[in-house]
This record gives C-alpha cells, structure tokens and sequence, in this order.
C-alpha cells in the first residue's frame, strides 16, 4: 500500500485539553502531523481541526479509529479520496532591497497578489491557495527574498457537504 | 441547596451508589476526608496509592461495576498511574479522584502540585480537571457514565482544593451530561454472511476475550458454541466466559496456550473471535496466525478490528446483543451443521488433546506449583474468585484451574503488572465477603505490594495468598533458561523474608508447605480460616510453563518440555 498525504478533518467538543489528546493520540502511536489547523465553528462549542498526516489506507484506517475512541471526538472524515476543496495561506514580507524594488513591484502585478501592508521599507502579502498554488507561490517569491513567512495548516471543506 | 464542593463529591458518589472508597489521604484532599468523616460511604485505607486503584480495579472485574479511589496531589496522584495504566490496558471501569493544589497556585510548580491529567493522558479513556465547582457535580457524573460506557476504561478527575472548599448550588435532578452510550444496531446483512461463512466452514473454531465478559455476554457466546457444538478457546482475559470443564473447551491459546488450543486455530478454517484484540502474546507471528481460516471478529471498538489482523467480516458492536442478534437468526435459517464435518473436527481437536495435554509431573519430594493449583481447584470446586500475579504464577493458574464463570479469573493481563494480585484481591474480597477470594502469587511480584498485608489485617478482609514460592523471578528466569543459555543475570531472588513470619508480623495468618504431602493440608487449614492467610509453598525452582511459543515464532512451533515432565 503506497504512503501518501491524507487531509483529516474531525469535529470536536472544544474542551480543554482537546488538541493535546489528538496530537499525543497520533504521537504516543508513532503518527506525525504534517501540518495542523484548528478554530471553532460557528458554535464555540465545537471545533474543528484539519491535519494532514502521511501514511497507506491501513494506517490512515487505523489513526481514524483510534481517533474516534477519544472522549470529544464528535466525528472523523478522512477527505483525501472523496470531493473536497483544500486551502493553505501563507503571509510574506518582502524587504524593499534597493535591487529587489521594482522586480518586487512587477510580481505583485503579474501575479495579483494581495498586498495588506506595504510602505516604503516592506510589503506583506496575503497569498491563498491549494498546495501546489502556494508551492508555486513560494517558488516565485524565492528570488525576490522573503524576510519573514507564516504559512496555515489545510484548511479543507468537503464538496457534497 | 447550597453544598461545598466536598459535600457535592460525596452526594454524587451517593448518587452513583457507590458503596466503598479505596484511598489515602493527603494534604489537597483534606476537606473530602473532612467529609468522608461524617459519611456512610466505607472508605479502606490501603497502604500505598497504586494498592487502592488495584482494589478498585479487581472490585470493578469482580462485580462489573465502577470502583472508586481516592488519592492526594501530587506523589499520591503519581502513584495511581501503574494502577491506572494496567485497568486501561484491560478497558477496566474505574473513576481515580486525585487532588490539586488551588487552581490559583497550577503552574506554578507549587507543593505537591503534579500535571497529572498530562500524565494519565495516554493511559486513561478520559481525565478532567475540574476548574470550578459549578462543573464539579456534571463532571462527576460524566466521569462515571463515560467509565462504563462502550469500551469501559478508566477515567481520572483532578479535583483542585479550592474547588472542593468553594460552595454552590447542587441539584442533582438538574445535572445533564452527554450521552456516550452506543446504540445496539442489528446487521442483518453481515448476520447473513456469518451464515454463509459457517455453512462453508468444516472446521470452525470460537475464541472468546475479555470483550466478552465485559460485555457480560458468556451465557451467550455459550448457548452458541454448545448449540453448534464449535469447539472454543480464549485469551487470557477471556477465561471464565466459556466453562473450562466443558469438552469443547480447548484451553488458553498463545505463547502459553495449549498445545490443542493452538493446533485447532492453526489448523481451522473459520475463526469467531470475539471481543479479543488479537494482541502479540496470542497471536505468535502474524503471518502464520490462523493462515488457513477465514475470520469473524465481533468487537465494540472499532479500533481493535484489523488492527494487528486483517479480518473477512468485522462487526462492530456490544458483544452480548451482536451474539443474541446471531443465535436468533442462525436458528431462524436452520443452520445445522453438517453432522460428519464437525465430528471429524471434534475428533482431530481431541486427538491433538490426547497427544500433548496439559500436565506435569509430581514427583520426588518437591512441591510442583501446578499440583498447587490444581488442588486449590479440587478443594474449592472452582467455587472461588481468583486473582493473580505475573509471571509463571499467572500462567500455571490460567492453564491449570479450570474457570467455569466470568468474573471468577482476574488478572493484570494487557500490562502484566506484579504486584496486582494482592491487591486486587482485597478489592475483590470487598465486594463478596462471603465468597472465598485466593491470590495465586509469586515470591517476586507480591513483594511489590506486600504493604497491603496490612490493610487486610486492619479491616480483617480475608483474602488467602497462595504464593507459588520459587525463590526466582520464575518467568524471566525462564527466559533467561531457554534463550540465554541458563546466564541467570539478576532474577535469583531467594534471598526474601521469611514469609510465615512476616505475615504473623503483619497480624495475619503464616503457613508453610515444603513437601508435596503437605499441600493438601496447607490449603485445608488456610481456606478454612476466616483471617487473611498466607501461605508458602516452597516449590520446585526451576518448573518451566510449557507448552511455550518462542517470541517471533508462529503458534503451532511449541516448546513441550522434556519427556520427563510431560509424562
Ligand atoms: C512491575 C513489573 N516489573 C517487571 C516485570 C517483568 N516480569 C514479568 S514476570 C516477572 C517475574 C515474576 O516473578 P514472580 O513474581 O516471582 O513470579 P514467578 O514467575 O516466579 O511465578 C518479571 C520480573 C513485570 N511484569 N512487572
């Protein structure tokens, strides 16, 4: 069975304690979290949390199970295989170098990227997307020299809903 | 009414009808013992915290209900984990009340403060830190529901002093929590595949497990195996949820299983397992587990299906209804077996029986632990709750006494943790005072929790220790015999009190069999003494468990022993 990356999204009761049961849940059993986004939903109650993980069917199968056991877990959806959106964001800034400035200036038109803050000295782009639009992203901010990056967890929604 | 959080906690444990408390007390629960004081609740005084949540784990086994303890933050709370750890392993239901230091002070590596929701993580079903009394009352209640529901386990609340010092309103008819219960839903689809796959099936083979009697469903898994005549074996934990005098009973499989038990599931072509998590002690190596047979596992957690074996039909669901939902529609399709099929199964499995049983040899003038236990089982009629330690202890008992009833075999099995059996006992004592209660014991493991010694002298719960005295750490010793080529490295412990006078010291009853005639007499006068009673029977050092499967090998590859003890 091939090892791949699965989009996991569980609903949970937002009670203390919660994330620190799901990550040593996948972490006590020898799981990594690859990447992790976590937020109430419309009811502060409850929570979502989207994780990605890699594994085959089997173990995918089982971190599932082995999620469902947790005391707050309300339900568990393995979206890898079934219609659903992903999204990643990520927020850069940019250094205005005295070299950079205007090759700066003609990606951020080229590309449309969201400019949230910019003044003489830097900008900070808003950048959204599914992983390989960021990938792309990150590639073609690569050479303009990012000076600080923050990237989200997936954020994911199933299509049939 | 407005109540202190100590007086809710009281009320509440009333409200579950909680009838005893194994605890120790400590500076951050003084106000509960303030209350404790003045209440009707028993309340037994162990002498070690891992001592209370073992009795309140073989009281638990014992009745099916939630035991209960007590402890004090920080080392007291620290204490508990062993305890905790091993009723999780064996999804026992028991609620461990530790307390904190004031909610202002966590964090702050105050006296006594341990994070020990942090710690017990990983080795409860649940925890709570209750952080004010308006969530102590709800919290409680859930804590109970959620240690008995689906797959039970143990579940941990932190109780800060604040919390049970600050006062509220309690009204228990007002108290609502989250419904965790699992609803029974029959599958008539996968019913009709089990007949399918009986009907195919030549040589079916039932293995029953701790699944089973947690979900109190022997009567059940009985009614089946009898009524289609499918021979059984059993896990560790599931001994007692077939009766082991029944001629379809083939034993305990696994490393110590007999040799029949492991044959038949090497050899059949339908497995029912049920409530069983296929763990490496059972299974030898995977590959070779069951290889020729179609599998059925009946489960309530999903979590323990194709987990360590992939399964044909897995049916997730309460052991006893799932099995009540299949003897009805069996019957409603007139499954019958076919009558020479299972006969001629029925006869290999006997022949497996009659070349290799289970036996020793009783000779000489030293007392072999088996002939102990088997005695234990003759004078007793099986009419006894046995606990255990771990190790040799443990596998003699669960090849030798024969458990006829559910809940009469209790033992530390998914952790192996020594020092349970004593322990565990009084708990169980606790519960039926008027039931003979034996903790079958090694010289090792009930060094871990002799201090207990005391707190059955204390409150006179006569349990009867049986300790299967072989001046080694038998188990690993025989490990040590047969892969490390006799280098005995550190499991000599004969250098050990003299066990008659320590149990005199501790005020109870010491006696002392050294020769195999003494055995018999032993047992007499210890069973019939209504105090607590231990008694030493030196026996043979060196006594390996056989049959035995060498670890990383497949369960038909056993190690007998030698002819000499065999015969
Ligand atoms: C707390 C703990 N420590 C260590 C072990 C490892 N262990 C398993 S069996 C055993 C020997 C037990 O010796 P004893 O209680 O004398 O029983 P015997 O095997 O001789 O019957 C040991 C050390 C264990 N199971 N539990």
């Amino acid at each position: 069975m091939e090892n791949k990356e699965h989009i996991i999204s569980i609903l949970v009761h937002n009670k203390p304690d919660v994330l620190a049961r799901i990550a040593g849940t996948l972490g006590g059993k020898g799981y990594n979290i690859e990447s992790l986004c976590v937020n109430t939903t419309t009811k502060y109650e409850i929570s979502k949390i989207v994780m990605a993980t890699i594994g085959n069917q089997a173990t995918i199968a089982r971190i599932e199970n082995q999620l469902q056991r947790l005391v707050d877990v309300i339900q568990v959806d393995d979206l890898t295989n079934v219609d659903s959106i992903h999204r990643e964001m990520i927020l850069v800034r940019l250094n205005f170098a005295e070299d950079k400035k205007e090759q700066i200036k003609k990606a951020i038109d080229t590309y449309k990227w969201k400019v949230i803050v910019s003044n003489d000295a830097f900008v900070i782009l808003e950048i959204t997307g599914d992983k390989p639009q960021i990938d792309l992203a990150l590639a073609r901010l690569e050479p303009l020299g990012v000076t600080d990056i923050t990237r989200t967890g997936i954020v994911a929604l199933d299509l049939k809903g | 009414m407005k109540l202190k959080g100590s007086q809710i906690l009281l009320k509440m444990l009333e409200e579950e009808k909680v009838d005893i408390i194994f605890g120790y007390p400590g500076g951050s629960v003084l106000d509960i013992y303030d209350q404790l004081y003045k209440s009707n609740i028993k309340h037994i005084l162990v002498r070690h915290e891992q001592g209370a949540v073992h009795a309140a784990d073989g009281y638990a086994r014992a009745t099916g209900k939630v035991g209960v303890c007590l402890v004090t933050s920080g080392p007291g709370a620290t204490n508990t984990v062993t305890g905790i750890a091993t009723a999780n392993m064996d999804s026992i239901p028991i609620v461990v009340f530790t307390g904190q230091v004031p909610t202002a002070l966590i964090g702050n590596d105050a006296f006594q403060e341990s994070d020990i929701t942090g710690i017990t993580r990983p080795c409860t079903k649940h925890n709570f830190l209750v952080r004010s009394v308006e969530e102590l009352a709800s919290t409680i209640k859930e804590a109970f529901h959620i240690a008995r529901s689906g797959r039970p386990g143990p579940v941990l609340v932190d109780l800060p002093k604040n919390v049970m010092a600050t006062e509220t309103d309690y009204d228990p008819a007002s108290i609502k929590i989250r419904n965790y219960d699992i609803f029974h839903k029959p599958a008539p689809k996968k019913m009709a595949q089990v007949l399918e796959m009986l009907t195919q099936a030549k040589k079916p083979l039932i293995m029953t497990g701790g699944g089973v009697i947690l979900g109190k469903a022997a009567a059940e898994l009985t009614e089946l195996a009898r009524l289609y005549q499918i021979p059984v074996t059993g896990t560790l934990m599931g001994l007692g949820s077939f009766p082991g005098t029944d001629p379809l009973w083939l034993g305990m499989l696994g490393m110590h299983g007999t040799f029949y038990a492991n044959m038949a599931v090497s050899h059949c072509d339908l497995l029912i397992a049920v409530g069983v998590r296929f763990d490496d002690r059972v299974t030898g190596t995977i590959e070779t587990f069951a290889a020729n047979a179609k599998i059925i596992q009946i489960d309530i957690d999903p979590s323990s299906i194709n987990r360590n074996v992939v399964v044909e039909l897995p049916i997730i669901g309460d052991t006893k209804a799932t099995l009540r939902d299949m003897i009805k529609f069996l019957a409603e399709h007139n499954y019958t077996p076919l009558p020479t099929e299972r006969s001629e199964w029925l006869k290999q499995t006997a022949e497996w029986r009659e070349k290799v049983p289970l036996t020793y040899c009783q000779n000489g003038q030293v007392i072999k632990p088996q002939y102990v236990i088997e005695t234990l089982r003759k004078l007793t009629k099986g009419n006894v709750i046995v606990t255990t330690e771990v190790g040799q202890n443990q596998m003699w008992t669960a090849q030798f006494f024969q458990f006829d009833k559910p809940n009469t075999f209790i033992t530390s099995g998914g952790l192996g943790t020594m020092g349970y059996g004593l322990p565990a006992a009084i708990g169980v004592k606790c519960a039926f005072p008027d039931k003979q209660v034996v903790d079958i014991a090694g010289d090792g493991s009930i060094q871990m929790n002799i201090q207990e010694l005391a707190t059955a002298a204390q409150y006179n719960i006569s349990v009867k220790i049986v300790l299967l005295n072989n001046g080694y750490l038998g188990m690993v010793r025989q490990w040590q015999e047969l892969f490390y080529e006799k280098r005995y490295s550190h499991t000599d412990m004969s250098y050990a009190p003299d066990f008659v006078k320590l149990a005199e010291a501790y005020g109870i009853v010491g006696l002392r069999a050294i020769k195999p005639g003494e055995v018999e007499p032993v047992l007499q006068k210890g069973l019939s003494i209504d105090k607590p009673v231990l008694m030493d029977f030196q026996v043979s050092r060196e006594e390996c468990v056989y049959p035995m499967v060498r670890p990383g090998e497949s369960i038909s590859e056993m190690e007998l022993g030698t002819r000499e003890m065999i015969n």
